[in-house]
């Protein structure tokens, strides 16, 4: 689960990361009266969206007066930004994170992920903040420091340190940025985060070490004792149909095509989505049943593919282990009446009951063609869709 | 000969009392797993489909000799299920569950350094030697003993491979499902090098998927130790980066983790990959003729 950077640093403030002043607003009036609170010379206005990018798309904005907050906030509210990380539809701006300005002498990149291969957590750091990691890991990796954590103990002070002197920051700060990495390593791990990412970390003309921005993901396995991080969801910026599948405990991802796809199993879901493309068809979503799927599951399911008004076909692709292919078939019958079918079904069972499956179908009277393998289904499906 | 299990194997059941594991239990009974016990807290002394069910995984290994466990405990408390399976020593310990936190098993995995057990899992099907042995949620009936190891990301595409495997007429050695989650017990490695000192299986197949970079270490290790052809799959050609599919560890994150650097790897390893889904049988079945085991895998 993602969140806002203003929420991202109101978790930092608790745990005595230091980031700057800033106050949110959800309008112009509220951005001019944070504006006012804060008091400082130069304001910073940033678009609140779950993307990064935002300096680049024109989504934060530097203010010197109330009346350029005013401007660029009237501006930026209701604004579509679009940046590298959003998809050409853009993200619309509800909104924004007003900011004191501060004199930064130097960017820095500080963050903390699971590595798989260690199964650890690593703090990844490096003096050339501001850019993109990847980029610095492609071009430059050598300006990249590791350190690698041991869960009995957490981040021991020499580490933070050892990293602080490797990307330079001057001697006299080292000690809080020290402060920095350590409260940043408690937020990871008491609040179950998946990635904790500054980048920015800056060094401050007035001698500080803070956040300007931060980015917190948290591990939604672990949401379930994260009352509070929960709280920060905001559904504007997730996908309807997402949200509707979740409620259903289905694992769904919209994309782009015109082929829906029903599956059982991760796994075999993407590999579906990849048999169409294969085949010349365009899958309009990732769809994971599950392994318990119920018919009535299997009714929501079909609802929400065809909530999607690209959708012009669907593929249910089924290899039933513990699920039965008649639960499945009773299922698809179900919806079918239900949601009243107009568009081509092609259905590939596979596995547990499979002959008393194919015999609901076939017996359903329902326009449904079926297929005898994962590939003939695709085919059957891509060419219909046509 | 099979890996990790055989028709020896005791196993001990872990949440035995929850609906999802009473009715795998019953699976694996019927398919002639030797189930010892199960342990359930609270519940000691009662018994359940013949099996008796202790309080404590320690009190259940003393009663019942177990060498292996199976846990279906809910995600909040499977952690703690599975060091309370490595605190037992018991050798081989299979995670079913799926969702836990992953800083939950950054923990056990320091846990269990410089311990005895092998975790597989969690997030997987578990592990099934075809004929002897089944721990797990699999359908057994798919299954053939033979001679091809399987080892793999995801629970459905295994399944699919099997089949087509089956229906050729090539059975199986083992088929170990290593799970889905970013932070797991058992990698590709650890299995293909069980496959590779497995006198009785002969090739492999291993089925990966995007995010992380474990199918690109396992084809270089294949390329400098394995001395088994071994014929791969990779899922998510198509997926889009930065959503997860399904899967904790299906994502594509940094550009990082893509089916496309997979295969290219793969194949520049030495091993074949299926285009799709549907071919990774008859791409296994091509390269078993090209290296003569063709007839030493046909099992029927």
């Amino acid at each position: 689960m993602n969140i806002h950077e203003y929420q991202g640093k109101e978790i930092l403030r608790k745990y005595g990361v230091t980031v700057p002043n800033g106050k949110v607003a959800f309008s112009v009036e509220e951005a001019v009266e944070a504006a006012k609170e804060l008091g400082t010379d130069v304001v910073v206005v940033k678009a609140q969206i779950h993307a990064g990018g935002r300096g680049k798309a024109g989504g934060v904005k530097v203010a010197k007066s109330l009346e350029e907050v005013r401007e660029y906030a009237s501006e930026l509210l209701g604004k579509t930004l679009v940046t590298h990380q959003t998809g050409p539809e853009g993200k619309e701006v509800k909104r924004l994170l007003i900011e004191e300005g501060c004199d930064i002498k130097k960017e820095y990149y500080v963050g903390f992920v699971v590595d798989r291969a260690t199964s650890r957590v690593v703090l990844m750091a490096s003096e050339e903040g501001g850019t993109e990691i990847e980029e610095v890991a492609a071009k430059t990796p050598e300006k990249i420091f590791k350190e690698y954590i041991d869960p009995a103990v957490g981040l021991q002070p020499f580490q933070a340190r050892r990293i602080a002197f490797n990307i330079n920051i001057p001697k006299e700060l080292v000690g809080q940025a020290v402060k920095f990495m350590l409260g940043l390593y408690q937020v990871f791990v008491e609040k179950d985060c998946s990635i904790a990412e500054i980048n920015p970390l800056v060094v401050t003309g007035d001698g500080k070490v803070m956040a300007l921005d931060a980015k917190l993901n948290f591990d939604s396995n672990a949401l379930y004792r994260q009352k509070d991080v929960l709280e920060y969801r905001d559904l504007d910026e997730e996908n309807p149909k997402e949200i509707e599948a979740s409620k259903y405990d289905l694992s769904y991802i919209a994309l782009d095509g015109n082929i829906g796809c029903m599956v059982n199993g991760a796994g075999l879901a993407m590999a579906t989505m990849d048999i169409i493309k294969y085949y010349g068809g365009e899958p309009a979503n990732f769809l994971d049943v599950g392994g318990g799927a119920t018919a009535e599951k299997v009714t929501e399911a079909f609802k929400i593919i065809l909530s999607d008004e690209n959708v012009k076909g669907i593929f249910v692709n089924i290899f039933g282990g513990i699920m039965k292919c008649d639960v499945i078939a009773q299922g698809v019958v179900e919806a079918t009446k239900q949601v009243g079918l107009t568009i081509p079904l092609v259905v590939r069972l596979e596995g547990t009951n499979v002959e008393l499956g194919k015999k609901i179908l076939e017996e359903s009277g329902l326009n449904i063609t079926s297929a005898e393998s994962m590939a003939d289904g695709a085919q059957k499906i891509v060419s219909l869709v046509k | 000969m099979s890996v990790f299990i055989n028709k020896d194997t005791k196993v001990i059941v872990q949440g035995i009392t929850g609906s999802t594991a009473l009715f795998h239990t019953k699976q694996m009974l019927e398919y002639g797993t030797k189930i010892v016990g199960g342990t359930s807290p609270g519940k000691g002394g009662q018994e359940v489909e013949g099996v008796p069910v202790f309080n404590t995984v320690e009190e259940a290994v003393k009663q019942t000799g177990a060498n292996a466990s199976v846990i279906y405990v809910p995600a909040p408390f499977a952690a703690d299920a599975i060091m309370e399976a490595v605190d037992a020593e018991l050798d081989l310990v299979i995670c079913i569950t799926e969702h836990i936190p992953v800083l939950d098993m950054v923990k056990v995995k320091r846990y269990m350094e410089g311990k005895k057990t092998r975790l597989i899992g969690p997030n997987c099907p578990g592990v099934i030697t075809p004929g002897e042995c089944k721990i797990g949620i699999m359908p057994g009936y798919i299954h053939t003993k033979g001679h091809v190891g399987v080892v793999s990301r995801s629970g459905t595409l295994t399944y699919e491979a099997v089949h087509q495997l089956s229906q050729a007429g090539i059975g199986q050695s083992t088929a170990v499902g290593i799970g889905g989650d970013p932070v797991n017990g058992t990698n590709f490695i650890d299995v293909l090098k069980a496959f590779n000192e497995d006198p009785e299986t002969y090739a492999v197949i291993m089925i990966g998927e995007i995010g992380g970079t474990a199918e690109e270490e396992a084809a270089e290790w294949i390329k400098a130790n394995m001395t088994k052809p071994v014929v791969g799959f990779i899922g998510g050609q198509t997926a889009p980066p930065g959503k997860r599919m399904g899967h904790a560890g299906a994502i594509i994150s940094g550009g990082k983790g893509t089916a496309a650097e997979k295969i290219k790897k793969m194949n520049e390893c030495g091993i074949k990959v299926a285009d799709t889904p549907s071919v990774i049988g008859e791409t296994l079945i091509s390269v078993l003729k090209e290296k003569g085991l063709y007839e030493k895998c046909k099992t029927h």
